[in-house]
């Protein structure tokens, strides 16, 4: 009974619909009652010229230079790319390839800043006015800013701030479910600045035309929702909603939360703006409101500096470009051995190779954890069992076990026909598997090996092209040759008889 | 007489067929050969003529006649030898020479003279120059194929390894047991996909 009535509930639309699959994992909030706390100013800050999805940026300065804070450093040149600030004030000591957090262990090129202590600051116009502005003024703002969407996916803001008659954004959905364990950056951020971010949701919600807004918190984090509450009031906004959803992983997951709120699925190869959503996370909104009301580019982010092997885990703001090893330090982990270093959740995130690598944009969360705390670490894998778990908990609805075996086994076109591209990585899979196999990795090799075949196929269409244009190019001139020859040969023999004539 | 009845009618129906069958065959007539066609379009086109013969066609062209074995593509390496052996059906084999690492050609421009023989030699139109004038390589478009190394007079062409981008950096393979099996017993089961 209570399960239909629950039923009944989300079918009239007052309580959240829920999303397929997914996982109880324990959070491990360590750090949920750790105000955030300020990160000391490194010697040197490492900003690599990608911070984001898409396209690199190219550096704006020369070495030598002095920059101030928020002064832009590198700027972008194609349509998905997001420029770099300097978080600080100082003098570039060197542009060169860095390694960066990467399960490749490669680098990029990078900016390094040596900071000089003085608090020089460039800032754009503060525009308190902005409801008087043109939606598109704010939006090339977001860009100029280098916001990013700071949930861990970095993909560039301004991209999807768009007014597109053809596809009108109904709901905005403001993204504080922050489902990965250990991690409470975006609950610290509503906790200490719900202002901030309620003023962020009204910026973006004028930028989109939206009707609808959802701020949503999953119930593990109920002083968050109060809080927010609260500023919502405060804001006398309408039309703004404050939904406790029920805890579960991969709810932040902006297709899964997409799902659980609206009850619509976006569609396989669509965006959300397809189905009149726009999604944001609630630290995005907080910068969308620094850029536009103090005219403050992206420089700094609220990192959480956690797990058990931590011996004072907290909440850092931490100015991006600081390597990793000094923020552990500031937390007291200096020794690492028998210490596995996290960049991101314990979910989703990677195990860093190198502790001297940058904090970026994407840096949700650094973790520490002792080996045994990490799941399935030495264990070996066994054959499929064909239990079924796999399927159960995969929130996009996939069939792992045997997308897994056509990975392993490289037939990746069939792995593609059972929609490999689909798979958010978010390792629910893996997590159940009673065999120990490692399932997303298998995924992640298969679509990388896909990408390969693809990028290979193209430059070899490519230089098909590029052949056949040479052959019938020879070819023409070969004839023109021929001709030319022809009218010689014929203009030739007439010459003679004239002058025998 | 019910023997020539039978002899008469089947024979009647066989001719019938006969007719039929040779109008369509007039008809549906395809021009070219579809099999050069398909086996061109899974090899490399890198035309770096390192199967013995000038170029992707041709070879293409050599295997669809059953004079070239399935192995000689060097550039393709293992997965363009499984595909042919799909469309040939015939039983996959070792590759006849080890894949190298992707290259890409690199003039150094002091030594270069300007006599235009590597923009002859390239198949793909990768190199820009004139007569007089240095020449340069556009790397996006050279497949590697060498063939540009040889007629250079100055011996300035080096072939250098393609720079490992962070954007095609791919997973490899997970270090288990049970991925190296199956990674052996790869090529049946590619076949089946």
């Amino acid at each position: 009974m209570p399960a239909l009535l629950k039923r009944l509930g989300q079918v009239l639309g007052w309580m959240p619909a829920g999303f397929f699959g997914g996982i109880e994992v324990p959070d491990r909030k360590l750090t949920a009652h750790e105000p955030i706390r300020e990160c000391p100013v490194p010697d040197v800050l490492i900003l690599p010229m990608k911070q984001h999805i898409g396209e690199q940026c190219h550096p704006c300065v020369h070495i030598g230079d002095h920059v101030l804070k928020g002064q832009k450093i590198a700027a972008t040149e194609g349509y998905m790319a997001a420029p770099v600030h300097a978080p600080v004030a100082g003098k570039v000591v060197k542009i060169e390839e860095h390694r960066i957090a990467h399960p490749s262990g490669l680098g990029l090129p990078c900016i390094f800043i040596e900071p000089d202590g003085s608090d020089g600051e460039h800032r754009y116009e503060p525009w308190a006015d902005w409801e008087t502005r043109d939606p598109a003024e704010l939006r090339e703002r977001v860009r100029e800013c280098g916001i990013v969407g700071l949930g861990g996916a970095v993909f560039p803001t301004f991209i999807k701030l768009v007014r597109d008659q053809h596809h009108p954004i109904n709901t905005l959905i403001l993204n504080g479910i922050e489902c990965e364990p250990y991690l409470t950056t975006d609950h610290r951020l509503m906790l200490e600045h719900a202002d901030e971010i309620v003023r962020g949701l009204s910026i973006l919600r004028y930028m989109v035309g939206a009707r609808e807004c959802v701020i949503a918190i999953e119930d593990n984090k109920q002083d968050a929702v109060e809080v927010m509450r609260q500023a919502v009031v405060r804001a006398s906004l309408t039309g703004v909603r404050v939904l406790a959803m029920p805890t579960r992983y991969p709810q932040g997951s902006e297709k899964q939360l997409i799902e659980s709120i609206t009850g619509k699925q976006v569609p396989a190869g669509k965006l959300p703006v397809h189905i009149g959503v726009l999604c944001q996370n609630v630290a995005t909104a907080r910068a969308v409101y620094h850029a536009i009301e103090h005219g403050r580019a992206l420089t700094e982010r609220v990192v959480t500096v956690s797990g058990e092997a931590m011996p004072r885990p907290g909440n850092l703001r931490i100015p991006f470009g600081a390597p990793v090893r000094f923020v552990l330090a500031q937390c007291g982990l200096e020794d690492l051995d028998g210490v596995h270093v996290l960049h991101g959740g314990p979910m989703m995130g990677e195990r860093l190779r190198s502790v001297d690598v940058p904090v970026v944009k994407a840096t949700n969360g650094l973790l520490a954890l002792h080996e045994e705390q990490i799941h399935g670490l030495n264990a070996e894998e066994q054959p499929c069992i064909h239990c079924g778990h796999c399927g159960e908990v995969c929130p996009i609805r996939l069939v792992p076990n045997l997308l897994a075996d056509h990975c392993r086994n490289d037939a990746f076109e069939r792995a593609e026909a059972y929609q490999l591209f689909d798979c958010i990585e978010c390792g629910c899979c893996s997590y159940v598997c009673p065999s120990s196999i490692p399932l997303v990795h298998y995924f992640r090799y298969g679509k990388g090996q896909l990408a390969q075949i693809r990028r290979a196929e193209t430059f070899a269409e490519e230089s098909r092209r590029r052949s056949e244009a040479r052959e019938r190019r020879l070819a023409r001139e070969r004839e023109a040759k021929q001709a030319r020859r022809r009218a010689r040969k014929a203009s030739t023999p007439a010459q003679a008889e004239d002058g025998e004539g | 007489m019910h023997v020539l009845i039978a002899v008469a009618s089947l024979g009647g129906f066989a001719l019938i067929a006969g007719l039929l069958l040779s109008l369509a065959q007039k008809k549906f007539r395809v021009e070219g050969d579809p099999m050069v066609e398909k086996i061109d379009a899974v090899l490399p086109q890198t035309q770096c003529g390192q199967c013995g013969y000038p170029g992707c066609k041709p070879y293409a062209e050599a295997v669809a006649r059953g004079e070239a074995d399935i192995n000689h593509c060097v550039p393709g390496g293992e997965r363009t030898m499984h595909q042919l052996a799909d469309l040939m059906g015939v039983e996959p084999k070792p590759l006849a020479e080890e894949p190298t690492a992707p290259m890409v050609a690199f003039i150094r421009e002091d030594d270069c003279i300007g006599c235009t023989l590597c923009i002859k030699a390239c198949p793909v139109d990768a190199i820009v120059g004139a007569p007089k004038q240095y020449h340069t390589v556009i790397a996006d478009y050279c497949t590697g194929c060498t063939l540009c190394v040889e007629p250079c007079p100055v011996d300035c062409i080096d072939m250098l390894l393609k720079p490992e981008l962070i954007e095609h950096w791919a997973w490899p393979l997970p270090e288990t047991e049970r991925a190296r099996i199956g990674r052996e017993r790869k090529g049946s089961h590619a076949r089946a996909a």
